[in-house]
């Protein structure tokens, strides 16, 4: 049976990747499961300078899931180009570079500096909900999505995703907008804007106040709308937002993503690759399929 | 390669009122176990995240690990009962004792005092400092008591030193020679702590808290401030950590 992904003229050896935020640089759940089990990993969000984050409690449980605002917590892009991806780079599985800039210029700069590395990919994040200038007023207005992402595509020699924010009026339209500027795949969801008040101290329980959604809550969330964009745009998609499983990882391919991303669940599962690969090689055969390229996208609807 | 473990709980014992005493089978954890080192605990389906909790001893095949009942979490982990299979991660994080010193102080309050267990019996002739709020949440003296020069303080007076372990701990230094001091407490109290330490030049290792996501260094949310700016501003407290130097942190 065939599990290889070609995602934008890079050949995946599976469809599972990791979401940028949840992984690090891959070192810590490395120690876990071999890296080479991925068919790719997003990094950690880089910035054009380093960023020292938010201020603790960055994180709150909630119902299934968890809210966080770590504020872009890098080194900067520099650091991870010169001596953190060159490391990574020996590594048998993809790297997917995330970038997140305060102005054009900056995400101009970064795409410029990461395209000199060995990542396979450059993930423009236009949709981080935790920092004032982490791309999200850039990723909620069409025009300026089409914008950026076509002077981004002028400096970048890597295949270019964008990654989505949920938290817009219509996620088609700006699917369709980055598809226009020259996108080359698309990522999502990121996380959606929440809040958890500590009802005894009336205090939210983020020093931030408000964070990112994440985990099985916001899966159907997330299985829409990639069906949505699937259905919207022409684009290769990274499906991410809730995986727990191997199921998970099915459900997001029947509802278009060529990639998969498990990101949240990693903090209870470490493992949870193994799992995954084992359920996807299980559906195959009970489903007949050669090829898992052939259920991309394939939900029949009502 | 790590791993988690399915560790199967051999005891359990209420040894005050909302606090809990496990004992699990967990030889690979237990062989591999440095003072001051944590378990990432999966308490039930019902909560999603894992609980850090700090190992308090761990010989032979068994680790025994002591927790207050007291968010959603820690209560779903108290319902388990002996025989029951417990997943956990472990053991994360480092280790109390960083260099080598001849007159160590143990200082510790209220369940601060669980990870200072394997410490003490581990340090050569420590002296033992650990507060409690009253005398009905003293817990674990006979065991400390077992193998040092243990004291005793409570905030209302009811047992022991009236008033705070660390006015005991100012007293001792006061009269007695120290080189070290170790700690783990309330935040108040570590505070305290690092104050006495730091105005006496004395090297302090303080274990610190913080709401934790994947407890091995990835996500960056359980940050501890330090006074280092810019990109080191925060440190993770799970991997880093949990034990800092008292001057390097800001408590």
């Amino acid at each position: 049976m065939n599990t290889k992904i070609n995602f934008c003229g890079v050949e995946f050896k599976n469809p599972i990747v990791t979401a940028s935020g949840t992984f690090g640089f891959g070192a810590e759940y490395g120690q876990y499961a071999d890296i080479s089990e991925y068919g790719g990993f997003s990094a950690k969000g880089l910035t054009r300078q380093g960023r020292e984050g938010n201020p603790p409690p960055r994180i709150a449980e909630t119902p299934s899931g968890i809210l966080n605002s770590v504020g872009l917590q890098n080194p900067g892009v520099e650091v991870f180009a010169n001596y953190i991806m060159p490391e990574l780079a020996k590594l048998d599985t993809h790297v997917i570079a995330n970038m997140s800039g305060n102005t054009v210029e900056e995400y101009l700069e970064m795409a410029e500096i990461l395209s000199n590395t060995d990542t396979a990919i450059i993930e423009m994040n236009i949709s981080c909900p935790n920092v004032k200038q982490g791309g999200l007023a850039f990723g909620t207005d069409p025009a300026t999505v089409e914008h950026l992402t076509s002077e981004v595509k002028k400096h970048c020699s890597k295949p270019l995703v964008v990654k989505l924010s949920p938290n817009v009026t219509s996620i088609t339209d700006i699917a369709k907008a980055a598809e226009s500027g020259g996108a080359d795949g698309l990522s999502l969801i990121n996380t959606l804007l929440g809040m958890v008040i500590d009802v005894e101290s009336r205090k939210p329980i983020l020093a931030n106040n408000m964070g990112g959604l994440s985990g099985p809550c916001v899966r159907p969330v997330a299985i829409r709308m990639v069906h949505q964009v699937a259905n919207a745009v022409k684009l290769p998609i990274i499906g991410m937002g809730g995986v727990m499983n191997g199921r998970d990882v099915i459900e997001f391919m029947l509802a278009g993503a060529s990639l998969v991303a498990l990101g949240t669940g990693l903090f209870v599962n470490p493992k949870m690759i193994y799992e995954v690969k084992d359920y996807i090689s299980d559906y195959m055969i009970r489903h007949n399929i050669d090829d898992i390229n052939d259920i991309i996208g394939k939900v029949e609807l009502n | 390669m790590e791993t988690n473990y399915l560790c199967r709980l051999e005891s359990k014992t209420q040894i005050a009122d909302g606090i809990y005493d496990f004992v699990v089978n967990a030889p690979e954890i237990a062989k591999n176990t440095v003072p001051g080192q944590f378990l990432h605990v999966l308490c039930s389906d019902k909560v999603f995240l894992r609980r850090p909790i700090s190992i308090c001893d761990a010989y032979e095949d068994k680790v025994r690990f002591i927790f207050e009942a007291k968010g959603e979490g820690t209560a779903e982990l108290a319902k388990k009962q002996v025989g029951d299979n417990i997943d956990i991660m472990g053991p994360l994080g480092n280790c109390f004792v960083n260099g080598v010193y001849k007159k160590p102080v143990v200082i510790g309050g209220g369940i601060g005092v669980f990870p200072l267990f394997k410490l003490t019996k581990l340090l050569d002739n420590p002296e033992v400092f650990l507060g409690f709020r009253s005398k009905d949440r003293v817990v674990m003296e006979e065991e400390f008591s077992a193998v040092a020069n243990t004291h005793i303080s409570t905030d209302d007076g009811s047992y022991g030193y009236n008033g705070y372990a660390a006015a005991m701990l100012e007293e001792y230094l006061d009269n007695n020679k120290c080189d070290v001091i170790y700690s783990c407490g309330p935040t108040p109290m570590l505070r305290a702590v690092k104050k006495i330490a730091e105005s006496r030049n004395i090297p302090c290792r303080v274990s610190l808290e913080q709401r934790m996501g994947c407890g091995i260094g990835a996500c960056l949310v359980c940050s501890c401030e330090t006074i280092f700016s810019g990109t080191n501003k925060y440190r993770r407290v799970c991997k880093d950590g949990p034990v800092f130097d008292s001057k390097e942190v800001n408590i």
